[in-house]
């Protein structure tokens, strides 16, 4: 025979679930969505960003989130006229979409930056560069994410 | 605790690009993921990194939370004279690093 305080465990053991299940945000995605969009504005504002000059350079298949080689290079001459002046990098679906900014010029010699970055999911990964003329540049990679970067289950 | 390794080349001739590769120790805490009892782990990262050549910035990152643990970063500079490279770090409760680095310029 069940104990009344036997049922109350049980119940509450039931009930637990269903309470971490809830404090998922149902429009986590379309939020996500959202600040990426606001990321983009911050960085271009209004002006147009342009396919092609940027190389990102991503492994297509990641076992470990954590920790994953990334290498921007872009095209450009670098000379005082002509040079790129940062580079930014964008995810679409980790907890925040901004991963790097960078601050260069002439004096780098190369617009190249390698780094190690986390994803959190299967994602696109999105460079952006400006160069002094204004313009802005991107390039964009699709990468496969088994394990991701420290976030729990049905958190991404 | 506060550790970081640069490279850089020790001689180069004027002119040429230098690959200078920079890491540093830190755990890079992003501030979302939470312990056993659900608490959140506040949030400890690197926040920016710097690069002067000779006393002139070359390089400035701003990192964020996607960079993962003990960040390395590597980028490029044009050897213009002999002299110094001076690399900052700074982040979260007050962790700053700094590492000097000698080049020679022929």
């Amino acid at each position: 025979m069940t104990t009344r305080r036997e049922f109350l465990v049980l119940a509450a053991a039931l009930a637990a679930p269903t309470a971490a299940r809830a404090q998922v945000d149902p429009n986590l995605a379309a939020n996500r969505k959202a600040a990426f969009q606001a990321a983009l504005k911050r960085i271009a504002g209004d002006a147009p960003v342009r396919k092609g000059r940027v190389k990102l350079v991503l492994p297509p298949l990641i076992d470990n989130g954590n920790s994953v080689p990334l290498t921007v290079s872009v095209e450009s001459p670098m000379t005082e006229a002509d040079h790129v002046k940062a580079i930014h990098v964008l995810t679409e679906k980790n907890p925040l979409p901004d991963v790097v900014s960078v601050a260069l010029g002439p004096r780098a010699g190369r617009a190249t930056l390698t780094t190690r970055v986390r994803l959190a999911d299967t994602q696109t990964v999105t460079a952006i560069a400006q160069t002094s003329d204004g313009a802005f540049w991107s390039d964009t990679a699709e990468v496969v994410v088994t394990l991701s970067a420290c976030l729990e289950e049905g958190l991404i | 605790m506060a550790r970081a390794v640069v490279t850089v080349p020790p001689n180069a001739r004027r002119g040429e690009i230098v690959e200078i590769k920079t890491l540093a120790q830190h755990p890079m805490e992003t501030g979302f993921r939470r312990t056993q009892t659900g608490e959140l782990i506040p949030r400890d990262i690197i926040r920016t990194f710097r690069c002067s050549y000779n006393g002139t910035e070359v390089f400035r990152a701003e990192l964020h939370p996607a960079i993962a643990a003990n960040p390395l970063i590597a980028f490029t500079t044009v050897a213009t004279e002999s002299g110094t490279l001076s690399f900052e770090w700074a982040g979260d409760n007050g962790y700053t690093v700094t590492e000097i680095a000698a080049i020679k310029v022929e």
